[in-house]
């Protein structure tokens, strides 16, 4: 841009005011927490009550140790799932029940959380009918429901990378002599592995996160930490969950963080990299 | 190498290849395709007193099948006025929401595809960030600003502007606030990845030919723009029709939506076949958008 530009661009301006949006609740949410009144809109001094009530919680701490044992099981089936189904999507041609396999991969992308744990729960309670299994619902069958709806997210990570790379590499290989599983699990998977790191993440929140479809087919059993916090927060305001946030929101901002000065410093190795080779 | 190992060789190649189309195909057909078909099935049958609480569908008595299709509950549906006025609200609503966050999350993709090259990720990671944290903690976040003794009331009437606190909270308002904070980092992705993607040059070359800058976002960016504008607006409508959470928290009784509505049926009246006849009108309703959403993420898919 050669222009000077005086005042800021209304796009710059929306950006700023979107990221206060963000930002201000979450804000609230983490100074609040350090309110020593039981009224959550009071302040009335600081204090860090609420954490140590927050891990006396044994509801609290039962749910975050089911809800995060889910969610690495979930995670780890829907990437397995979600990385074939990209790559069955992106490099097989056409074969049949290509568009049926594509649809079933975006849909529930999209699909409102409500028919999608109905539809679950359902056909839970039909198989349990015909073949006895499951016969209680509980971990087992949100591992099922949650590995079925990241998949799909998984699958939309790594098409996109798979689409970037150069598929010659891969026809090399194979001219070479490598079967074909060789050539992806030697060739492929090792150059899809950060985005098949970060379909993990992302499926590995989506799953923590969901409470709806849990709600659905879980049993008496199984509480995960969002239907724990769910029937807390619908009494009203409590203080103890404005710790529980503010954990919550440091955890992913550290998480993030690290991913993005990770991300930086391979970019500048790559810089270097390609300098020290011009040179 | 001998022609009969090489054929055995394809044959098992092509065996292969069935069964690492069959994993995933096989996994959703099961988990995904037969649920909705289940959820068809049990729409149709009678609500009994039994566990589960529905009838069955087809019976074998008296040496002949009988097959009881029972479109009651979609009857049912049409006679009570209330779910007529739930899936009418829940689309205004969702609506409503999807047109703000486009207004406000349009400007924002626009600017980090404009920004410098080393700030792009870091403004990318700030928008998505909030959504890697708890949907139901940041639905719950406005629940203590909105209040009549929230954050808001408590500014305005300390600041002397109102004497009795504006009635925020439960109301259809607190919901469209609600959806387009819990889903503005959807819409702002796509919309930033067709952004970024937008040949400059065809920019140049618009205000080359002496195109003024409000004519060439109009003609150039925002036709160019069009697969993101749709993405994004399809990933926040459609869960935003059937949301449970952001209406049972936010919403007051006057705010139906068919998410809380269908949540009612099943979880408080254990009418399972009402339920799951709520949930195939949703499906039928959303249908057209879901096939227009589907059609430009595979074309993204495939390509």
């Amino acid at each position: 841009m050669s222009t000077v530009r005086r005042r800021p661009h209304f796009s710059t301006v929306m950006l700023i005011v979107g990221l206060l949006f963000l930002y201000l609740p979450m804000a609230v949410l983490v100074v609040y927490s350090f309110n020593s009144s039981r009224l959550v809109t009071v302040w009335a001094g600081f204090s860090t009550q609420w954490y140590s009530a927050l891990f006396q919680d044994q509801q609290i701490l039962s749910a975050v140790w089911t809800s995060l044992k889910i969610a690495f099981f979930a995670a780890s089936m829907a990437v397995c799932l979600g990385t074939v189904a990209a790559f069955v999507m992106t490099r097989f041609g056409q074969f049949r029940g290509k568009t049926a396999l594509s649809s079933m991969v975006t849909a529930p992308l999209v699909m409102p959380e409500v028919i999608t744990g109905l539809s679950l729960l359902l056909l839970f309670v039909q198989m349990a009918q015909l073949t006895g299994w499951p016969a209680d619902r509980g971990e087992g069958t949100i591992w099922i429901a949650h590995t079925t709806f990241c998949s799909a997210y998984v699958a939309v990570v790594v098409a996109a990378r798979l689409r970037e790379l150069d598929s010659s590499i891969e026809e090399a290989a194979m001219d070479l002599g490598s079967p074909p599983l060789k050539t992806f699990f030697f060739v492929t998977l090792p150059i899809i592995a950060p985005a098949l790191a970060a379909g993990w993440l992302l499926a590995f929140t989506l799953s923590l996160d969901d409470l709806v479809i849990a709600s659905f087919v879980s049993g008496p059993g199984a509480n995960t930490l969002p239907m724990v916090v769910f029937s807390s927060v619908r009494m009203g305001v409590s203080p103890k969950i404005n710790a529980l946030a503010t954990l919550i929101i440091l955890t992913v901002s550290l998480a993030t963080f690290l991913a993005w000065y990770m991300m930086r410093r391979n970019e500048r190795r790559q810089i270097t990299q390609r300098q020290e080779d011009a040179a | 190498m001998m022609p009969s190992q090489v054929v055995a060789l394809l044959k098992r190649c092509q065996l292969g290849r069935r069964a690492v189309i069959a994993f995933p195909l096989v996994w959703l057909l099961l988990f995904f395709l037969l649920p909705f078909a289940l959820v068809l099935k049990i729409s149709l049958s009678q609500g009994a007193v039994a566990i589960p609480p529905y009838g069955p569908l087809l019976e074998y008595a008296d040496q002949t099948l009988h097959v009881f299709l029972n479109l009651g509950n979609y009857l049912f549906l049409l006679s009570d006025s209330l779910y007529i006025a739930a899936y009418w609200g829940s689309v205004k609503t969702a609506f409503i929401a999807t047109v703000a966050c486009l207004l406000l999350g349009y400007p924002m993709a626009y600017a980090m595809a404009r920004a410098p090259a080393r700030w792009q990720l870091i403004l990318l990671l700030l928008v998505m960030l909030p959504s890697w944290t708890s949907f139901l903690i940041r639905v719950y976040a406005w629940m203590g600003i909105l209040s009549n003794s929230g954050l808001i009331n408590n500014l305005l009437i300390g600041l002397g502007l109102i004497d009795t606190p504006l009635r925020m909270m439960n109301t259809q308002f607190a919901v469209v606030i609600g959806i387009v904070y819990a889903y503005l980092p959807f819409m702002v992705l796509p919309l930033y990845a067709h952004l970024t993607r937008l040949d400059n040059s065809l920019l140049e070359a618009a205000s080359d030919l002496g195109s003024r800058k409000i004519n060439t976002f109009i003609k150039v960016t925002l036709p160019l723009s069009m697969g993101g504008i749709i993405a994004g607006s399809m990933l926040v409508f459609i869960p935003a029709v059937g949301e449970f959470v952001i209406p049972e928290l936010l919403g007051g009784p006057d705010t139906l939506m068919i998410g809380k509505v269908l949540w009612e049926e099943f979880f408080l009246n254990r009418d399972w076949p009402v339920a799951s006849a709520l949930a195939m009108v949703m499906l039928l309703m959303l249908l057209i958008p879901i096939v227009w959403f589907h059609r430009y993420q595979s074309r993204e898919l495939e390509e």
